[in-house]
C-alpha cells in the first residue's frame, strides 16, 4: 500500500499531463494551471523544510568549531539580514534590501560569473592540445570559429566569417542534433518508465 | 477556477479537445508508448537484452574505491538547471542509489549539495534506502544530504568551497548544469579528483568534456539505471530507445532521398 498508492498517483498525474499538452480546450487548460498551482504551494512548503535543514546543519557546524566555521556564520547572517530589511524597510527603490541586493548580493554573484572566463581559459588550453590528429583537427576548428566570429575575420579573409558559418551550421550541429535526439528519446523513455511504474528509485527502489 | 468561469460564461472560447497543431506529436509519442510496451513484453517473455559498455558508468565503482582508499569523502551534485520534474534529475537520482549503495558497502562519505529543497528531500530518502539495502542504516548521514541556495552563482560558490576545503576524491557532476558546470568541473579538476559527469545541455557536455575524466553522452545519462542495476524491464526501455532511433534515422534518410528527388516537396516537415 506504501508504494501502491504514490505509484497510482504518479500514473494518474503522468496521464493527465501527458492528455494536456495535446488538448486546447479551457479544462484542460485549468487542470494544467491548477496543477501548477498547486506545485508551487508544494514547492513553498519544501523550502521552509530545506531552510530549516540549511539552519540545523550551519549552526551544528559552528558549535563543532570545523574548519568553516566563519563561512557558516556569514551564511546564516545573509539569510537573517536580508528577509529583515525587506521586512523593516521594504522593497522599494532606495530601500536598505534594494541597497544590498544590487551592491552587494549582486556583485558577488557577478565575481563568481567572472570566474567563468579564466575556467574557460584554462579548461581550453588543456582541451586544444594538438596531442593526436583529432585533437589538431579540433584545436584548427576552433581557431578558425574564434577568428571567424570578431569584426576583424573580414578583413583577414571574406571567406573566414563563411567558414565559420559553415563549421557551427553543418558539422557542428549535425553531431549536436544526435546528441539531442539521444537525450530527448532518454528523457521521454525515463519519463515513461516513471509514469508505467518501471523506474521506482524515487520511491525508495521498491 | 478557470473551468467554472469558462462555464458560466457562454461566449468564452472553449477550445478543442485535440490541438490539431500537436497531432504529429501525439502520433509519434503514442508509437514510441507502443515501442516501449512491446519491448517489455518482449522481456517478459524471455528475451534477453544487452547494454554495450559505458565507461562513465564502469568508472563508477573506480571512483567510490578510490575515495574509500584515500579516506576521502565523495561530492555528488545534481547541478543547478533541473528540479524534480525533469527526466535528467530523475536520472541522476538513479545513479545516486547505486553511488550510495557502495559508499555505505565501504563507508565512504558522501555529500551531496542541492539547490532545490524537493531534490533534497528525495535525495534523503534514496540514500537511506541505498544505505538500508547495502545493510549498513547506521552508515547514512542525513545531515551530509543538505539544501544550499536557489541563487544559481551562491550554489556554485558554496559547492566551490566544499570542494576546495573538503578535497574530495571523486566527484560526480550529474543532472542538469548551466553556467555553473565549468566553475565546478575545473575547481574538482584542480584539486585532482576524478570526476564523472553528464548532463541534457550540449553546450555545457563540451565542458564537461575537456575537464571531467569520464562524461556520460546523450542517452548514456538515461540508460544508466538498467546498467547499473541490471534490471531487465529498464534494460527493455533502453532497447525501445535503439528501435525508435532507428526509425527516426529511416525517417531522416528517406526525407533526404525526397529532397533531393522533388525539392519542392514538404510533407516531412511538421
Amino acid at each position: 500500500m506504501r508504494t501502491k498508492i504514490p505509484l497510482v498517483v504518479c500514473l494518474a498525474f503522468g496521464v493527465i499531463m501527458f492528455a494536456q499538452y495535446f488538448s486546447n480546450h479551457t479544462i484542460a487548460r485549468a487542470v494544467y494551471n491548477n496543477i501548477l498551482e498547486w506545485w508551487q504551494i508544494i514547492f513553498a512548503f519544501t523550502l521552509f523544510v530545506g531552510v530549516a535543514a540549511f539552519i540545523k546543519n550551519n549552526l551544528k557546524s559552528i558549535s563543532r568549531g570545523k574548519k568553516d566555521t566563519p563561512y557558516k556564520i556569514v551564511s546564516l547572517i545573509g539569510l537573517a539580514l536580508m528577509p529583515l530589511l525587506a521586512i523593516i524597510g521594504g522593497t522599494r527603490i532606495g530601500s536598505p534590501f534594494l541597497w544590498s541586493f544590487e551592491n552587494m548580493l549582486a556583485p558577488m554573484q557577478a565575481t563568481v560569473f567572472s570566474l567563468l572566463a579564466f575556467f574557460v581559459a584554462s579548461a581550453s588550453f588543456r582541451g586544444f592540445r594538438a596531442r593526436t590528429v583529432s585533437a589538431t583537427i579540433l584545436l584548427l576548428t576552433a581557431l578558425i570559429v574564434l577568428i571567424g566570429r570578431i569584426p576583424l575575420a573580414e578583413m583577414i579573409s571574406e571567406s573566414l566569417p563563411k567558414t565559420t558559418f559553415w563549421i557551427q551550421s553543418y558539422p557542428s550541429m549535425a553531431a549536436r542534433r544526435a546528441i539531442l535526439i539521444g537525450i530527448g528519446l532518454g528523457s521521454m523513455t525515463t519519463a515513461l518508465r516513471v509514469i508505467l511504474g518501471i523506474e521506482r528509485t524515487y520511491l525508495r527502489g521498491e | 477556477m478557470a473551468v467554472s468561469a469558462a462555464a458560466s460564461d457562454g461566449n468564452v472560447e472553449t477550445g478543442s479537445w485535440l490541438n490539431i497543431d500537436t497531432l504529429p506529436t501525439l502520433i509519434f509519442s503514442l508509437i514510441s508508448l507502443l515501442i516501449v510496451l512491446y519491448a517489455i513484453w518482449s522481456v517478459k517473455s524471455g528475451r534477453k537484452f544487452t547494454i554495450r559498455e559505458i565507461p562513465g558508468l564502469k568508472a563508477v565503482d573506480e571512483a567510490v574505491g578510490r575515495a574509500t582508499e584515500m579516506g576521502s569523502s565523495i561530492l555528488y551534485t545534481p547541478g543547478w538547471g533541473g528540479d524534480i520534474q525533469r527526466p535528467t534529475t530523475i536520472a541522476s537520482m538513479n545513479i545516486l542509489s547505486s553511488v550510495a549503495t557502495r559508499t555505505a558497502e565501504y563507508d565512504c562519505r558522501l555529500i551531496y549539495p542541492t539547490h532545490d529543497p524537493v531534490i533534497m528531500a528525495v535525495a534523503q530518502e534514496v540514500v537511506k534506502e541505498s544505505s538500508i539495502k547495502a545493510g549498513h542504516p547506521e552508515r547514512y548521514r542525513a545531515d551530509d544530504i543538505f539544501y544550499i541556495s536557489s541563487s544559481q552563482f551562491g550554489y556554485a560558490a558554496a559547492v566551490d568551497g566544499i570542494i576546495s576545503r573538503e578535497k574530495p576524491a571523486s566527484i560526480f557532476l550529474l543532472g542538469t548544469f548551466e553556467a555553473e558546470s565549468l566553475i565546478l568541473a575545473e575547481t574538482g579538476n584542480s584539486i585532482g579528483s576524478i570526476q564523472i559527469a553528464g548532463t541534457d545541455s550540449t553546450i555545457q557536455l563540451a565542458f564537461f568534456i575537456v575537464a571531467c575524466d569520464y562524461t556520460l553522452i546523450g542517452e548514456e545519462l538515461f540508460a544508466a539505471s538498467g546498467y547499473l542495476s541490471g534490471n531487465e524491464s529498464i534494460l527493455s526501455s533502453v532497447k525501445a530507445q535503439d528501435i525508435i532511433k532507428i526509425l527516426i534515422s529511416l525517417f531522416i534518410i528517406v526525407a533526404m532521398i525526397w529532397a533531393t528527388i522533388d525539392p519542392s516537396s514538404t510533407w516531412w516537415v511538421f
